[in-house]
């Protein structure tokens, strides 16, 4: 009886996620897709300047973002991070203004180029360009629970090209020596730019570097979004336990160029770009659901129209927000009220 | 003679240098293949090869270090950096050892190499694709830093830089990249570095600028002619360490007064030299203070258009200070 129960035990289940939970998690994918292709035509249209995308990275956000406690936890992404910044409590109206340089933007009131994801009230790190600097703030964060003694994971992302900057070994190096309470995660999407992995890593594995740093270091498909979601859960508990950092390298595929102003048919063989779709991990975890039963063709037509609707909602509010105003460019360069902080 | 645009003009500065001396190299992030991502190293991959045109990992500090290396062994690297903005990783590199080298060896070991960066805002790339950060560089003794603001200069000083037998900082201001095409001399023609550019003659005012500024000077001094009968002089400085004191006493001798233009901040901004020098060395010749316009004390380029046009120097913004400057 139990041996038979285990067998036809959905994975889901055994993760301890309801089916509920996946839907959500699918959900959540497709949400961050369909903002993402928004700004796109947003972009197109001369509305948005700029857009660098998250496309093909979605699973292995949501997924190793699902384990966290908002309001608890903390992030420092990066700025493929759509899907993780939506998964841990911005909105699909907050990404949109952001890139629209709202003046009211959570982000940075219009300051910052589109892909900058941060907020106070989210416990979002506010994000700079210069890749990985955001690596050493979550390991001071996590430095700050750990002197407090608080229960707080933070988890941090970026791109395998960027794992070679000299501050990402410092961060996990300490993070290693203090078995602070962080998650380290590779989005491996196999290109920095135009640099291909071969040309970028020494030794082709970023993960593998973990026992060097004296921590736990999982490999993950980033198209399995139970995989990643098995690795991320784990490395929150670890956190938690104390039983010091992770660093996941989910291998997720970059769909876009890198940006807008990029053309990645200059350095891609075409056929690589072609079969990237069988690799979108939408639709892989779109197919799973369906074998386990969870989605059907009129379920995903709904969550989509859903998911449709609230972006075009999200767009329109976005748009009608003021400008900045230039008015307020001299402000909080330092503290407008000298105190003791 | 070709026209060629700014961009062009680094391109075949390289390319001309790669071809005359094979010790030349190119190594930077995407400069192979992709051919740079503003296309300054397009085609030079495909004609030197992978190792002459090096595809480097996402890392500055290796970049600048190991250029400095391989300038030790007898190699003459071109370093990229992706954006001028994003070389802090290599700061340590390029201040403490690459500016150092030549002065700690007693002479024994120079550093032949060439850092080029693409500075510059106007480009709506806001607080980290805009920085116009050479003062760092400029303070630092021991590095050289031109900052070009046509195709022949940028040809010429490219050339000058990668002869140059200490470090050379080689600023690119990305918004002049494709604005304008000029006349660049055919063949091995190097501009010397140290030596200023008057690019307009005038008689009641000079303005001394470099990068995006040169342009924006010029057509503020049309503007100044044509609509006020003020002649100002425009004084390119193209190599800001070393600068060319000379050319700067003798048009403030001959006009009198000075302006100084940068988009950088004004706070111990590059201006601050410049206007030191006059206020020591010039001082007789000077009938109004030392004027610097420059950009915003805030630590960035500001990204929504309305705040990044607040942020940006114009010919406009020329214009009325050098109209206040000329009523002093
Ligand atoms: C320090 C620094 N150098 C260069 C850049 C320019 N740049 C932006 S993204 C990028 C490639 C990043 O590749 P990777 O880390 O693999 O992340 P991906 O974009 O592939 O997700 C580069 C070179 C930068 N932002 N910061
Ligand atoms: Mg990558």
């Amino acid at each position: 009886m139990v041996a038979k129960e285990t067998a036809t035990t959905p994975p889901h289940v055994e993760l301890g996620l309801t089916d509920d939970d996946v839907r959500a998690m699918y959900r959540q994918m497709l949400l961050a897709r369909a903002v993402d292709e928004r700004m796109w035509l947003m972009q197109r249209a001369g509305k948005i300047a700029f857009i660098i995308s998250g496309q093909g990275h979605e699973g292995a956000q949501v997924a190793t973002a699902w384990p966290l406690r908002p309001g608890q936890d903390w992030m420092a992404p990066y700025y493929r991070s759509i899907a993780s910044a939506i998964t841990f409590g911005m909105s699909a109206e907050d990404i949109v203004t952001a890139h629209l340089a709202k003046g009211d933007d959570v982000s940075s009131g219009g300051r910052q180029m589109p892909g900058h994801y941060g907020g106070a009230p989210y416990n979002i790190v506010s994000l700079s360009s210069p890749v990985g600097t955001q690596v050493l703030h979550a390991v001071g964060i996590a430095m700050g629970a750990w002197v407090r003694g608080e229960d707080v994971v933070t988890l941090t992302s970026f791109g395998e090209g960027t794992a070679n900057q000299g501050e990402i070994h410092e961060a996990m190096n300490f993070a290693g020596v203090h078995r602070l309470p962080v998650v380290f995660v590779c989005e491996n999407n196999g290109y920095a730019i135009s640099v291909p992995l071969d040309q970028q890593v020494g030794g082709g594995n970023v993960a593998a570097r973990a026992a060097g740093y004296g921590m736990t270091g999982v490999t993950v498909d980033g198209g399995d979004v139970l995989a990643c979601y098995r690795a991320a859960r784990d490395a929150h508990a670890r956190a938690r336990a104390g039983d010091g950092p992770t660093l996941i390298e989910a291998h997720v595929v970059r769909m876009t160029s890198h940006s807008s102003d990029d053309d990645q048919r200059r350095y891609r063989d075409p056929a690589e770009v072609e079969a990237l779709k069988e690799r979108d991990p939408i639709s892989i975890f779109g197919d799973q659901l369906r074998g386990w039963g969870l989605l059907d063709e009129e379920v995903d037509t709904q969550l989509r129209a859903d998911v449709k609707a609230e972006v075009n909602d999200a767009s329109k509010r976005a748009e009608a927000r003021p400008d900045p105003d230039v008015a307020t460019a001299l402000r909080h360069v330092y503290a407008e009220e000298q105190h003791d902080a | 003679m070709p026209e060629l645009n700014i961009l062009e003009a680094v391109r075949l500065g390289m390319d001309e240098e790669m071809e005359r001396d094979e010790r030349v190299m190119v190594l930077g992030e995407d400069v192979g293949k992709k051919g740079g991502v503003f296309g300054a190293t397009e085609g030079l991959f495909a004609k030197y090869g992978a190792k002459r045109v090096l595809d480097t990992p996402l890392t500055e500090a290796m970049i600048a270090g190991a250029a400095a290396g391989a300038a030790i062994y007898g190699l003459r690297p071109i370093a990229e950096m992706q954006f001028a903005d994003f070389v802090y990783p290599a700061f340590n590199q390029i201040v403490s050892e690459i500016s150092r080298m030549r002065y700690r060896s007693n002479g024994t070991f120079g550093l032949p190499m060439v850092i080029r960066m693409p500075y510059g805002g106007g480009v709506h790339g806001a607080l980290y694709h805009s920085q116009s950060n050479e003062a760092y560089f400029t303070s630092t003794v021991g590095l050289k830093v031109v900052a070009p603001g046509t195709p022949a200069d940028a040809k010429g000083l490219l050339k000058a830089a990668v002869r140059d037998p200490d470090p050379v900082m080689f600023f690119e201001h990305k918004k002049t990249y494709r604005l304008f095409k000029a006349e660049v001399p055919d063949g091995d023609t190097v501009v010397p570095i140290g030596k200023a550019d008057v690019a307009r003659p005038g008689t009641h005012l000079s303005i001394f600028c470099y990068g995006l500024m040169r342009t924006f000077a010029l057509e503020a001094a049309e503007t100044l002619a044509r609509e006020d009968g003020i002649e100002a002089e425009v004084v390119d400085l193209r190599s800001l360490r070393p600068l060319d004191t000379e050319a700067i006493l003798a048009s403030v001798e001959k006009t009198s007064r000075a302006l100084v233009v940068h988009e950088a901040n004004r706070f111990g901004g590059f201006g601050a030299e410049v206007a030191a020098l006059i206020a020591e060395e010039g001082f007789e010749h000077l009938d109004a203070p030392v004027t610097r316009l420059a950009g915003p004390e805030v630590p960035g380029v500001p990204f929504h258009h309305n705040l990044e046009d607040w942020f940006m120097i114009s010919p406009a913004k020329i214009v009325d200070a050098a109209r206040a400057l000329a009523a002093y």
